[in-house]
């Protein structure tokens, strides 16, 4: 095997919001040699191809999606950042050395500090266990979106989407956009207040409704639902898409040896988004699937202290103990206590009404916060985390509960 | 000699009758056509689907068996045993993905511990002498993974797993370029014999033939009976099988077998030739010959069953749910029957075991030429063929420099969760078979068929496909 060997400072794997922002916020900091690998042939990201507006910056304004990467990927080597696209990382050599493969052959490259900032995907039909035929016509949103706005392919003519989340309304509007009637929307989560109001195009949300089978073949020809107290349907339709329900494209780091945290099933990490290896560091949706670009981003660009710190120094603190959630709670981000962090991400599976936050360790009580608002399920919510700093680091485990 | 493969919207070709036609484009089909094509004969494969090896042949577990379980003297037992040598060597030959994991089947009560020496016994009548009985201590040295319980374990180390999608398609490939004519989208409707010729009534016209080989699969029922038989019924036998995510591979080394009893088979656990772990299959019996649907029950049952086996698994991710269809005909062998007085030979009954066995079920019906009147002549050695390398056992193109330094396309991944290129893409999309749909993409190359699901590359692939069509 004829591998180029290559050393680099920082490798960052994945040019998404997050990983673009890590690069741009470390190539600004000095003259340093840091390259992006991007599988894609276009750097960018999810934004690429979700074509309606709410991405960027204060600085930027509105922006789509597509305009949003353009901006992300320019601001990454404006700062001096190396971006190669369509290269894809294949498999580690080493603790901070990666295989890639790409049109120019092989590579194997020696960074001082990884940053991955792999992502995350939508789990698909079968990993939700629908059964059911295998027709045509299933999608999820990033299959969607990309056929609709990036290949103006033909979707179908009418079409149900499971979800009830940002991103299923993101898939709402792309398959309007593509001239496909809307036939429901189909959700397991109890009714929102205040429901009128939001969005949805006229197409009846199917609350507490649970998907028990697709039929038809070749194609899709119905969506079977069950409502909790038993009633069933058959939604007519050709298309389906299976919304949000994020899982981190861990692949590379579960390869690497990182270890993981069930919750997120992203890898552990502490509020410096260090991960079980040394030097190897960990940003946006990879650590807690879908959140938004702009907290991707944000990680991106509050990981660059902490790397130039791993360089200059080379030290590597040991994390503190893990941070633990209990139910309704699903997981927290970061999920190892240590010094640094200003937020924690929680994410619940139901709705909560001013919850009240107890994080214990060892039976003691480190902080008690009412969060003076309603969370809903399906998007992560933040806490301050300064707290975190009064964690004994050779303690037990930091559980988040929900308290009385 | 150029291939001749016919579609749906194209005329049959017309001259004189052909000397052979197979009906049924699965693995057995695809094996018979390609012995035939091995001799100088007008040879024509009729195909209802769109696809070869469209129904029981891709979906199935998978599994290059050794027989150490067949029943002892039936045909069954004998060509399994003869076909599990011929396709190990055949897959040498093409570069079809096979690794030789080995089986152990666990005993996790004690009825089923002492059921194990029969098993070996059996094993023994069968011709296959490297198995042996593990204690409870070596089971879980060889397997860490399992669960709790189990008792011991038959090791069988030749058995094997086998990429089930190439190796029909291998045959195919090989018949065709051999000169066999392939008609896909060509259901046959009716049959007539009359001075020792058979008329085809098909979806798309008539075809005439000499010699006619049923291996229909689950309709070679139906066509015994456009033939005038009445002498079994397929009963479609459904299983379901849940494949789970690469990165499940480390926790399985062998294929994990439960100690047959009379409920059947029951459910296995398998590593694949990709590199995934197979849980399943059900059993069902079932009177829908189109039923290749999972159901919710199913996949509880398989998880229940699962999560003894390997609990571990569970927590992984799964990539595909799918189901297949066995053809039972309440009968525990093969049901091949040569009917010189109609020239006809029906090659029923072909159950878990056709994959295993294709090769060595081609060469016993081939070798029942004589006996219908048809001499098939000398056979000649057919064209080496290679197939794409798509076993996570062997360097696939993304890992090969000079491939890559030769041409760039096979540096350039299209689908990441499978790490298929655009040069894999674009050679199965010209290849002599090509697909018609992403699913036949998928089988030929692996693109769609991870873990994402298309989430990632779904779109970029059908633009492909529908790129190559128009």
């Amino acid at each position: 095997m004829t591998r180029r060997e290559r050393a680099v400072d920082i490798l960052v794997v994945g040019a998404g919001p997050a990983g673009l922002a890590a690069a741009a916020g470390l190539a600004a900091a000095g003259p340093l040699h840091i390259e992006v690998l991007e599988r894609e042939q276009t750097a960018g990201g999810i934004p690429r191809h979700c074509a309606h507006g709410g991405f960027g910056t204060r600085e930027t304004g509105d922006l789509s999606g597509p305009a949003y990467a353009l901006h992300c990927a320019a601001e990454a080597r404006r700062a001096g950042a190396t971006l190669r696209t369509g290269l894809t990382v294949t498999g580690w050599a080493g603790p901070r050395t990666l295989d890639a493969t790409g049109p120019g052959g092989l590579e194997r490259i020696t960074a001082r500090a990884v940053v991955l900032a792999t992502g995350a995907r939508e789990r698909p039909r079968a990993a939700r266990l629908v059964p059911g035929t295998r027709p045509a016509g299933v999608y999820t949103t990033g299959e969607l979106q990309q056929a609709v706005h990036l290949h103006h392919q033909h979707i179908g003519t009418r079409a149900v989407v499971i979800g009830d989340e940002p991103v299923s309304d993101a898939a709402a509007d792309t398959l309007r956009t593509a001239g496909v009637h809307l036939v429901a929307r189909v959700t397991t989560h109890p009714p929102r207040p205040l429901a009128a109001v939001r969005r949805g195009g006229g197409a009846p949300l199917l609350t507490r409704t649970t998907v028990t089978a697709l039929t038809g073949r070749p194609r899709l020809t119905g969506v079977r639902v069950r409502h909790e107290d038993g009633r069933t349907a058959t939604l007519a339709c050709d298309t389906v898409v299976f919304t949000a329900d994020w899982i981190p494209d861990h692949e590379l780091a579960r390869r690497g040896g990182l270890p993981m945290d069930p919750g997120t099933r992203g890898p552990a990490h502490d509020p410096a988004y260090r991960t079980g290896q040394p030097g190897v560091f960990a940003v946006g949706s990879l650590l807690h699937g879908g959140e938004g670009a702009g907290t991707a981003a944000r990680e991106g660009r509050a990981v660059t202290a902490p790397v130039l710190r791993h360089l200059a120094t080379g030290a590597w603190p040991v994390s503190g103990p893990p941070l633990t959630v209990e139910e309704p709670l699903e997981w927290t981000a970061p999920n190892l206590a240590g010094p640094g962090g200003t937020r924690l991400l929680l994410r619940t599976a139901r709705r909560l009404t001013a919850p009240l936050l107890v994080a214990r360790q060892d039976g003691a009580v480190l902080h008690r916060h009412r969060v003076v608002r309603t969370v809903p399920p399906g998007s992560a919510f933040p806490l301050a985390a300064d707290w975190l700093e009064r964690a004994d680091p050779r303690g037990g485990a930091v559980r988040l509960t929900i308290g009385g | 000699m150029t291939p001749t493969v016919t579609r749906a919207g194209q005329p049959l070709p017309g001259g004189p009758p052909y000397d052979v036609t197979v009906i049924g484009a699965g693995v057995v089909g695809t094996a018979i056509a390609r012995e035939l094509a091995r001799h100088p004969l007008r040879t024509a494969l009729v195909e209802a689907t769109d696809d070869i090896a469209n129904g029981t042949s891709k979906a199935n577990t998978a599994i290059l068996h050794t027989g150490f379980d067949a029943v002892p003297g039936t045909l069954e037992a004998r060509l399994v045993r003869e076909g599990q040598r011929l396709l190990a060597a055949h897959a040498g030959r093409t570069g079809i993905p096979v690794e030789r994991v080995g089986a152990l089947l666990i005993a996790w009560d004690q009825e089923q511990l002492d059921a194990l020496p029969g098993l070996l016994a059996k094993a023994e009548r069968n011709g296959y002498h490297a198995a042996r009985l593990l204690d409870a201590e070596e089971t879980a040295a060889r397997e860490p993974h399992i669960g709790p319980g189990a008792l011991g374990a038959l090791e069988i180390p030749d058995e094997a797993v086998i990429c089930p999608w190439t190796t029909p398609l291998s045959y195919a490939t090989q018949a065709v370029r051999a000169g066999v004519h392939l008609h896909l989208d060509c259901p046959v409707q009716d049959l007539a014999y009359a001075d020792g010729l058979h008329t085809l009534t098909t979806g798309r016209g008539t075809l005439r033939t000499g010699l006619l080989i049923n291996a229909a699969g689950l309709y070679a029922d139906a066509i015994d009976r456009l033939l005038g038989h009445d002498t079994f019924t397929v009963r479609p036998r459904r299983g379901q099988l849940i494949v789970f995510d690469k990165l499940a591979r480390d926790l399985v080394g062998h294929i994990l077998l439960p100690v047959p009893t009379a409920a059947g088979k029951g459910v296995l656990v398998a590593p694949t030739v990709f590199g995934n772990v197979l849980l399943g299959p059900t059993a069902e019996d079932l009177d829908d010959k189109t039923a290749t649907e999972s159901t919710a029950e199913g996949l509880a049952l398989l998880r229940e069953k699962g999560r003894r086996i390997l609990p571990r698994l569970l927590d992984e991710e799964v990539t595909a749910v799918y189901a297949g269809l066995r053809a039972a005909t309440g009968q525990e062998d093969y049901r091949i029957t040569a009917r010189p007085e109609q020239r006809s030979i029906t090659v029923g009954g072909i159950r878990s075991t056709g994959l295993t066995a294709s090769m060595a079920i081609a060469e016993y019906v081939v070798s029942l030429l004589p006996g219908t009147g048809l001499d098939p002549g000398e056979p000649t050695e057919l064209a080496p063929l290679t197939m794409p390398g798509l076993g996570e056992g062997a360097d696939r193109p993304y890992l090969d420099a000079g491939l890559i330094a030769r041409d760039p396309a096979y540096g350039t991944l299209v689908c990441h969760c499978e790490r298929v290129t655009e040069g894999e893409i674009r050679d199965a999309l010209t290849s002599t078979l090509p697909p018609r749909s992403a699913e036949g993409l998928a089988r030929r190359t692996r693109a769609g068929n991870g873990r994402c699901q298309g989430f990632h590359c779904g779109a970029a692939i059908r633009a492909r496909i529908e790129g190559a069509r128009s």
